[in-house]
């Protein structure tokens, strides 16, 4: 019987059937689920690494002594990585290397919506791209075969609704992989410019080839019907413009880096007209208009955002537009009941600083009624920034102001920033949110959590004695102890060293001591509780009352109500 | 092999909206149907609105619905079904917890819980949360919403019951079928 997967699912799948050994990747939405699926097979090593770059090196590893490897990332994540990416693009592989790289229109979980298909243009690094769960499995093994048989690596990329949609899949045996034999070859893999002057003549020929052979491809495929409109497309998006222009002819792209230039010259000499119809960048329409091809699309499909059938429908078909949304309050999501961030910002607030952000779940601290984000650029950028602020306008700056950032992102990127604020005579703040897991992404162990990917004990990083290496001054809190940690703060930020305040408390999600809801007594709706933003609290003209069901009994608002009016919760 | 059929799950993140299209996905397949679902994972589930897209049918190309193409919009809060409706067809059947979950803008007091009622002319607004709990536990709202659902479709019982049991955790399935059930006689 075929089985309901989400891509990732299937991509995961793919990958066991491919015979792959090695996984490394780092959590980011939408590609955190592949590597957890990856870890129900016994058959594959599978680990959360610090961030992408160490991903791609652990997995390019795996690749040149013989293995078939895969990573994940989200389509930021590949920036990280690119460093070793573009240069793995020179020497090649040994077993087949997959990157699996998902790309988020409408940012729906994102910071930004690049394109990962000009990442593989400017690293010259083949792409595939699935168009349901059936070719997330298929493309990935496709992907190890090309991978070996042209010597590169493959990005495969996803889109968020490909990655998160369920769709039947039927499922395969693993393949018998066996490691293939690891030569010393310092002309492929020592890239010193001498031997990379001569990998760059062999990635070119690789390319040409592989543009050439692609005509062949069967993934790349021409569907013929009326031809009056020609449609090229990929991806997700080909679902949309089936949906929303039965009648058109469409080519297929299943390869959609390089293009097939043949195929599309022959698809364009049998329509009348001829659209490319694409999300994010005009990535196939300008390959297609320097094949000297007339094309157009993206004049009317823009740069941003997701496509849709009716969107399509509108833009290309028959012009109806759809029925719009209602004008109704807003739900954004919140810091969960009993979240130790929340106490966290409350501090910051109190004390007046300027907060440099990062990414994870406190990035909801930029909205209402918390508002105290003053940036969010990139993981682990907060710490940088602070540095870079005190260095534009000096330290009595940084006596007013933080760097905040989880556990998970500091490890990520967060190191070495603080690396060079120590070096660089700083005295910056940075705020280390240990909730002692990646929370963000759907609770993904992390070097400092003391579990690996399967749950089971691992050795794990003492964020102090790393801090305290590098220098900087550490103070350790529960940043629900209000008082305490407040004072703390003032006490670091005011000094004038590195600091690095570790606000220790577990994710909410994950606590698991039993508590009894707080309630309310001879409330004097003063508003006071109302400034920490949690959910459970509810301001009404007879006072604010507490949603039961949504309490997790955390003592956060007892600590803040001036007159002793809320009881219950942790002590 | 069935029409389209176009359901919209639409609830508040937490509220077990990615189980329930997990299990009509299951329950589609099992019963020889074409099925695409999709779901929004992330940010959005730290209690925001959340939606997913239930597609079956022979034909189905697309893992989401357009405006005004669904057959059903399943809602588990109430300003979500009115935020929901939109999606609807002319016929398409509304059904719709009754329960009030107040946004961050509402709980700080800078606007207001619509007072509306969903204009759809076919729509079943009930009580979930106090059959849930009658049920057993007050997190089963999905599954009495999926029982009243379970009523519009052609599908025997007995493969609800089995989706519902291939999806749950054992130890919640007795408590579950209890909510369906309850769901399929409201």
């Amino acid at each position: 019987m075929k089985k309901l997967m989400i891509g990732n699912e299937a991509v995961a799948r793919g990958a066991y059937e491919a015979g792959v050994r090695v996984v490394s990747s780092y959590p980011g939405t939408p590609s955190t689920e592949i590597t957890e699926f990856c870890a129900k097979y016994p058959e594959m090593n599978c680990q959360w690494a610090p961030n992408e770059k160490v991903a791609v090196e652990t997995s390019f590893g795996a690749c040149m002594v013989g293995a078939r490897a895969l990573s994940c990332m989200k389509h930021v994540g590949v920036n990280v990585a690119a460093d070793p990416l573009f240069t793995a693009a020179y020497t090649g592989v040994n077993g087949g290397l997959v990157i699996a790289a998902a790309d988020d229109p409408f940012m729906h979980s994102s910071q930004n919506e690049q394109d990962t298909r000009m990442i593989a243009r400017s690293s010259h690094i083949p792409v595939l791209e699935p168009a349901d769960s059936q070719e997330c499995l298929d493309f990935t093994k496709l992907a190890y075969d090309i991978s070996e048989q042209y010597d590169t690596p493959v990005f495969l990329r996803l889109t968020t609704r490909l990655a998160h949609s369920r769709s039947p899949v039927e499922v395969g045996e693993r393949a018998d992989v066996p490691l293939k034999d690891y030569e010393k070859n310092p002309g492929k893999y020592v890239m010193m410019p001498g031997m990379a002057r001569k990998r760059h003549v062999v990635v070119e020929a690789r390319e040409k080839k592989l543009a050439k052979d692609a005509n062949g491809f069967s993934i790349n495929r021409v569907e013929m019907r009326d031809n009056k409109l020609g449609v090229v497309c990929g991806g997700v998006v080909y679902q949309y413009v089936r949906e929303a222009l039965p009648d058109a002819s469409v080519l297929k792209l299943g390869m959609t880096y390089p293009l097939p230039e043949e195929m599309i010259k022959g698809f364009a000499a049998k329509v009348e007209k001829l659209v490319v119809i694409e999300e994010l960048e005009p990535v196939f329409e300008r390959d297609i208009r320097n094949m000297g091809i007339e094309v157009s699309g993206k004049d009317k499909t823009g740069l941003q955002g997701e496509l849709s059938a009716a969107k399509i429908r509108q833009l290309f078909g028959d012009g109806a537009e759809a029925p719009a949304e209602a004008a109704l309050p807003g739900r954004p999501p919140v810091l969960c009941p009993g979240c130790p961030h929340r106490a966290t910002f409350f501090a910051m607030k109190k004390l007046g600083l300027t907060v440099f952000g990062d990414i994870g779940c406190y990035t909801l601290c930029a909205l209402p009624p918390i508002n105290l984000m003053d940036s969010t650029l990139c993981m682990g950028a907060s710490v940088g920034m602070a540095h870079g602020a005190e260095k534009a306008r000096g330290k009595e700056f940084s006596k007013k102001a933080v760097a905040v950032l989880g556990d998970s992102t500091f490890i990520h990127s967060g190191i070495t920033p603080l690396v060079d604020a120590v070096y660089g005579g700083a005295s910056t703040t940075t705020v280390i949110l240990d909730n002692r897991i990646t929370g963000m992404t759907g609770h993904q162990q992390n070097a400092a959590s003391g579990k690996n990917i399967l749950g089971d004990p691992a050795p794990q990083l003492n964020l102090e004695a790393l801090c305290e290496a590098i220098g900087a001054t550490v103070r350790v809190c529960d940043p629900h102890n209000l008082k305490e940690f407040t004072q703390i703060l003032k006490e670091e930020t005011e000094a004038d060293h590195v600091s690095v305040v570790i606000a220790r408390r577990p994710c909410a999600l994950l606590d698991k001591r039993k508590k009894e809801p707080a309630h309310i007594e001879n409330c004097r709706n003063c508003g006071a509780c109302m400034k920490i933003g949690c959910p459970a609290l509810i301001k009404t003209d007879k006072g604010v009352v507490i949603d039961h069901t949504l309490c997790v009994g955390c003592g956060l608002c007892k600590q803040v109500c001036p007159f002793g009016a809320i009881q219950g919760g942790e002590e | 092999m069935m029409k389209n059929t176009n359901i919209i799950i639409v609830g508040v993140g937490g509220q077990g909206i990615l189980l329930t299209s997990k299990i009509l996905g299951y329950l589609a397949l099992d019963m020889g149907e074409n099925v695409k679902v999709s779901e929004v994972h992330g940010m959005s589930q730290r209690g925001g609105s959340v939606i997913t897209y239930v597609r079956i049918g022979s034909d189905v190309h697309s893992p989401l619905i357009d405006p005004g193409e669904a057959d059903f919009v399943l809602s588990f809060e109430k300003l979500e079904a009115l935020r929901a409706e939109y999606f609807l067809k002319k016929d398409g059947v509304l059904i719709s917890n009754t329960q009030e979950i107040l946004p961050m803008p509402v709980i700080m007091g800078s606007t207001t819980y619509p007072q509306a009622n969903p204009s759809q002319e076919k729509t079943v607004l009930l009580d979930a949360l106090t059959l849930a709990e009658e049920a057993g536990n007050a997190r089963a709202i999905n599954i009495v919403l999926l029982g009243v659902l379970s009523r519009f479709m052609d599908w025997p019982q007995e493969k609800w019951e089995a989706a519902i049991a291939a999806c749950v955790p054992a130890k919640t399935l007795e408590t579950n079928l209890k909510a369906f059930r309850a769901g399929v006689k409201e």
